[in-house]
């Protein structure tokens, strides 16, 4: 089953272990988690279940190419990064 | 006079409380994160954090020490036939937390436009359908250097919660009777000097930087615009601009007298492309008569090489009318407590701040 894990920057506001999680698409993938984690869903997805502008996930390393709907397939025990790009002072 | 301060920050919430007549840090929250909004009642307070990458979220306190996160409000599926609006439908900010006059109700305002209600005292909110689908939303503008539009101000009429004022920069004053079912854009006699002449006093391209309303006599309203100060006696329908203020005419931020319509509070700024205080000295503009004349007040404010700017919710009166505080985006804040007459500054470096605002006793 693939494997969904979370950028250390999301575990200050709440534990966000890995997931193994039965799923085909991204989408799939953090539905399973959200179903096990409610409040993890808006600091992922915005309003219209998008990804955030600056929350980036990969799958086995290559970014995913569908932001809006996540329709991006998995399969096996292919491992998705959740990730944020950093910026600030 | 209440004994409670509490003053979000680009880098956390900080409680601000009166002890053997001093004040001072009391408590700490959310430290390296953004408060937009704050509204505290009591024990209970609300605070809005804009964390940017993982996006807007409300947090409520119960007692002290208690913080919990709540829902935060959110825009319904966007429907295939809004394809052309200019703006997200998603939450980017929450810029007021405001009581609405019924118990457990609140009203947020928000980027890029949005007006939220709850009537369980945040647990849970639903978007002001009647203002989204205003046609004429596709004409607000963005602010503050971003695209979206934002709602900095929903002020109630404390004798009718049915009637609600909404300042946005930059779409002018929107006004509901039937507490927010119709809405209508209100303000005349204001004027833009960044628009085409054609279109300056134009309602909807009125940058309302901040709205103000005397909580004794709600028909007496305050703005400070972008490009001056304007007071208004029929509850925001006309505008009649105020002159008198000094230093100079830009600012972001007013507060008015709780029960004294001809008072009220401003921090001017060099307008306004460099909005810096004017001759780096920081001081607040106070008139006690209608806006015929204002005294400037600098007791206990830095009067050389100051560079502090104020923002829209950076300045706040208490419910006595006597305690005044502002907090400034160089992380400066003053606290008067006989008008302004006079300002200690708080003995601490804070981050940039955001919002000030006292607690309601």
């Amino acid at each position: 089953m693939p494997t969904v894990s979370f950028t250390s920057a999301l575990q200050r506001f709440m534990p966000v272990p890995s997931m193994q999680v039965d799923a085909a698409t991204v989408a799939q993938a953090l539905a399973a988690v959200f179903a096990a984690r409610p409040a993890l869903r808006g600091y992922v997805l915005d309003d219209q279940n998008a990804l955030r502008r600056h929350v980036a996930v990969y799958v086995n390393g290559d970014l995913v190419r569908d932001r809006s709907r996540l329709s991006d397939p998995v399969a096996g025990d292919d491992e998705i990064h959740v990730f944020q790009a950093l910026t600030g002072g | 006079m209440t004994d409670r301060l509490h003053v979000g920050t680009r880098k956390g919430l900080f409680e601000i409380v009166r002890r053997n007549g001093a004040w001072d840090i009391g408590d700490t929250q959310f430290l390296g994160d953004p408060v937009s909004a704050v509204l505290a009642d009591g024990d209970t307070v609300h605070a809005a954090l804009d964390l940017g990458h993982f996006g807007t979220k409300l947090w409520r306190r119960e007692r002290a020490g208690s913080w919990r996160e709540l829902p935060a409000p959110a825009f319904p599926p966007k429907p295939d036939d809004a394809g052309d609006d200019p703006h997200p439908w998603s939450l980017g900010r929450i810029w007021a937390i405001e009581p609405g006059g019924v118990d457990g109700r609140l009203w947020a305002g928000t980027m890029p436009g949005g007006l939220f209600r709850s009537d369980d005292g945040g647990e849970t909110w639903s978007l002001n359908d009647a203002l989204w689908r205003m046609p004429q939303r596709k004409q607000w503008m963005g602010v503050a250097g971003g695209e979206q539009p934002g709602i900095s101000n929903v002020l109630i009429d404390p004798r009718d919660p049915a009637d609600i004022r909404l300042g946005i920069s930059t779409a002018g004053i929107w006004a509901s009777t039937d507490t927010g079912m119709t809405w209508h854009l209100i303000n005349q006699g204001m004027y833009n000097e960044y628009m085409p002449p054609e279109r300056s006093g134009d309602p909807i391209a009125q940058d309302v930087h901040c709205l103000a309303r005397c909580a004794a006599r709600p028909a007496v309203m305050w703005c400070q615009h972008h490009n001056g100060v304007f007071r208004s006696e029929d509850r925001g329908a006309t505008w009649h601009e105020v002159t008198a203020i000094r230093p100079s005419k830009f600012g972001f931020a007013v507060v008015a007298h709780p029960r004294d319509p001809n008072t009220a509070w401003f921090v001017p700024a060099i307008k306004d492309e460099r909005r810096i205080p004017v001759d780096g000295k920081v001081v607040v503009a106070r008139t006690r008569d209608g806006g015929q004349s204002f005294d400037i007040l600098c007791n206990g404010l830095p009067q050389r090489h100051a560079y502090d700017l104020v923002w829209r919710h950076g300045l706040a009166v208490d419910d006595s009318g006597e305690l005044v505080a502002f907090g400034s985006t160089s992380g400066g804040l003053w606290i008067s407590e006989d008008g302004g007459d006079s300002w200690a500054p708080l003995d601490a470096r804070l981050p940039p701040i955001a919002v000030v605002r006292f607690a309601h006793a």
